[in-house]
């Protein structure tokens, strides 16, 4: 008895210590995004810090079901698509009814979108998980993105639904014309859903979906149906899939068959997947990352997308926790206090590494220009895509960065294994 | 109903339960009796069907005929979530946790439904007092508070097994039933074990598979034979240790 009642008060102590680090990096992520569009003001990154936004609701939402209950959704674009649609139906009713809801609020309605459809589907869709519910979810996808080409009173047809948020009634003087006034929108949204995601998480419902994920057959030995667990987990996902999809449709004034279609939900896994699954912030880094690379190397290159593919399979052989998993991995060594002996090798292995993947960028870039013989610019350096200098740069790059960065990463490697020991002998489970 | 009265006194009644795969009869005609309270232990040579009748019983498959009556209610047919929330909890002859979560996680998400809060998603669950104390107290129990923080995957095998009892009781079942709880155990690993189940399933119905027959001997109340999906005898250990179809059966070479 004695025993059990330090141990809870040692609980009580653990949360009263770790609530403060806990609150600064909440109020820290909310500093940076009011403060970001003041430190980065021109139209395209208040554009491409919009972009993120959705994304980062989008992929915490996706991550409801394949990090939390273990879910794997090939149309969670779905719900995006649906809630933008309904996003842009219930804008332009306001303007033709002249109902007094301000903009706002316009994406809680793009919400209610995705969770009715979830509501409605949801429970055939959740009754197996894994391979049945994967291939349902891709065929669901199909089936609603068709659809959305042939019913067009609802969808628009081609051309979508288009609408004009700036008619909506003015909020605190805000016409949301601008898109600072946009960005500052979508941020509050962001917030909002990411502490609600945030808060399920530590719910006995959002514990259960954990254990789910984990043994859905023990699950059913402790009280709880897993088909039932699944099916809310699937509507809390459809509910903010929907708020994001609504955000969207404020941001581009047009939802159409696009938002819903399997690009779309190729997308969210991939950038929940980049990011780390098995963290709650993972899918925030890899929404950041993904949507920057999307914008950034589609303007530097046309096979943007197949190094798109090459980033992705590289996490999943190499390191299938995700950006946020490499991170973490790290974190019994800082606490250890033996961080120090790893980063030299880390240091050492930087040049081989970037040499190799150059010679890859190289090689990739002079295959995609050959025909048109279009200048490759490589960190200030121009190649002729048709000169042998180019292709002979390319492959010593290749075979001897290869060469030497696998070198240098079993050297990370041993001295990885040196430091974990000695975290693990001071008591830091890695 | 008259038959629920009558059979008051059982905690678990199985009445002519037949379990077929295809032609292939696992189970054979399977009547077994469990009084309230009562420490019974099902032994039997391997393949004689231990398992599968604790999967008949808690719902994890469904009998081909025959019927299972828990307190006196038909629970044959019922999902195993409905029999675990009418008070009978398992455990799983391979260890059976959640492990990616914690330790204190696991216990936490058994003891969460008892404790009425189900699939409640406006709750803080690190703020239910009632949840946090038991937890802490079934951890205490299994000694494992000091590896709470520990992802149930990274325990050693014993500790494992310890913790699926744990898990098996977290939720206050008043039938606890435990598949070969200290197989793979040493001994001295059996020792505790055994006072483990002893002291947690004081008060309760405690229905057990072992083939460690010291551990059979020293714990139960009754046993039974079961040899080829039927129960052949049924009784105190000492009417078991005696009678001749089951030394013929089973006991045998360990008898003498």
């Amino acid at each position: 008895m004695t025993t059990a009642t330090t141990s809870t008060s040692k609980v009580a102590a653990d949360t009263s210590g770790g609530s403060l680090r806990f609150y600064s990096v909440w109020l820290l992520g909310i500093a940076a995004l009011i403060v970001l569009p003041m430190i980065f003001s021109s139209g395209g990154s208040l554009t491409s810090f919009s972009l993120i936004g959705i994304a980062i609701v989008f992929a915490l939402s996706y991550n409801i079901l394949l990090g939390q209950t273990g879910l794997l959704s090939f149309g969670h674009a779905v719900h995006y698509g649906l809630g933008g649609f309904a996003a842009c139906h219930m804008m332009n009713a306001v303007v033709s009814h002249g109902w007094p809801i301000p903009l706002p609020f316009i994406p809680l309605f793009g919400g209610l979108g995705g969770l009715i459809f979830a509501v409605i589907i949801g429970w055939v869709m959740t009754k197996r998980a894994g391979t049945v519910f994967a291939m349902i979810s891709l065929g669901i996808g199909e089936l609603v993105a068709s659809s959305s080409l042939i019913l067009r009173s609802v969808f628009g047809g081609e051309s979508g639904i288009t609408t004009d948020r700036t008619a909506l009634p003015k909020m605190l003087g805000w016409s949301f014309g601008p898109q600072l006034q946009v960005y500052y929108l979508i941020a509050f949204w962001l917030v909002l859903s990411t502490i609600a995601m945030y808060a399920l998480t530590r719910t006995p419902l959002g514990r259960i979906s954990n254990a789910v994920r984990d043994n859905p057959e023990r699950v059913q030995f402790i009280g709880y149906d897993p088909h039932v667990v699944r099916y809310l987990a699937f509507c809390f996902a459809g509910f903010f899939a929907g708020v994001a999809g609504g955000l969207a449709a404020i941001n581009f004034e047009i939802a159409n068959s696009a938002y819903l279609g399997a690009i779309q939900s190729g997308f969210v896994l991939f950038s929940t997947f980049i990011g780390g699954t098995a963290y709650f912030f993972g899918p925030i880094l890899g929404a950041i990352m993904v949507t920057y690379l999307q914008l950034g190397l589609a303007n530097l290159t046309s096979a943007w997308q197949l190094y798109f593919g090459i980033i992705f399979i590289g996490i999943v052989m190499f390191s299938p926790g995700g950006i946020a998993g490499l991170l973490m991995m790290h974190r019994p060594l800082v606490r250890a206090g033996t961080l120090w002996t790893v980063i030299p090798s880390y240091l050492v292995a930087v040049v081989p590494t970037l040499a190799f993947a150059c010679g890859v960028i190289l090689t990739i870039e002079t295959v995609a220009r050959y025909s048109t013989g279009e200048a490759i610019n490589l960190f200030g350096i121009g190649f002729k895509p048709t000169s042998p200098i180019t292709w002979i740069a390319a492959a010593v790059l290749v075979v001897g960065g290869a060469f030497i960065a696998r070198l240098s990463w079993r050297q990370i490697a041993e001295a990885w294994d040196r430091a974990a020991t000695i975290a693990r002998d001071r008591g830091y489970v890695a | 109903m008259s038959g629920a009265v009558s059979e008051k006194g059982a905690a678990i009644e199985v009445r002519a339960v037949e379990k077929r795969f295809g032609n292939v009869g696992i189970i054979r005609d399977l009547n077994l009796s469990v009084a309230q309270g009562e420490r019974h232990a099902i032994i039997g040579p391997n393949g004689a069907g231990k398992s599968t009748t604790f999967n008949l019983i808690s719902g994890h498959i469904k009998p081909t005929s025959g019927e299972v009556r828990l307190n006196g209610d038909v629970i044959s047919g019922l999902r195993p979530f409905e029999i675990n929330r009418r008070g009978l909890s398992r455990s799983f002859q391979v260890t059976n946790v959640f492990a990616r979560m914690t330790v204190w996680e696991n216990v936490r998400c058994a003891v969460l439904w008892a404790t009425g809060h189900r699939y409640a998603f406006w709750k803080n669950v690190d703020s239910l007092p009632e949840v946090r104390e038991r937890t802490a107290q079934i951890l205490d129990d299994i000694h494992l508070t000091h590896r709470r923080d520990v992802p149930a995957g990274l325990l050693t095998y014993a500790e494992q097994r310890e913790l699926e009892i744990g898990i098996t009781i977290a939720g206050g079942a008043t039938v606890v039933m435990l598949d070969e709880p200290t197989a793979g155990m040493s001994h001295a690993e059996t020792d505790r074990a055994v006072s483990l189940i002893r002291r947690l399933t004081e008060g309760k119905t405690l229905v057990i598979v072992e083939h460690d027959m010291s551990v059979v001997f020293g714990l139960a109340d009754r046993i039974s034979v079961l040899v080829y999906g039927h129960i052949i005898a049924s009784g105190t250990p000492e009417e078991i240790r005696r009678d001749p179809k089951v030394k013929e059966a089973y006991l045998g070479e360990e008898a003498h």
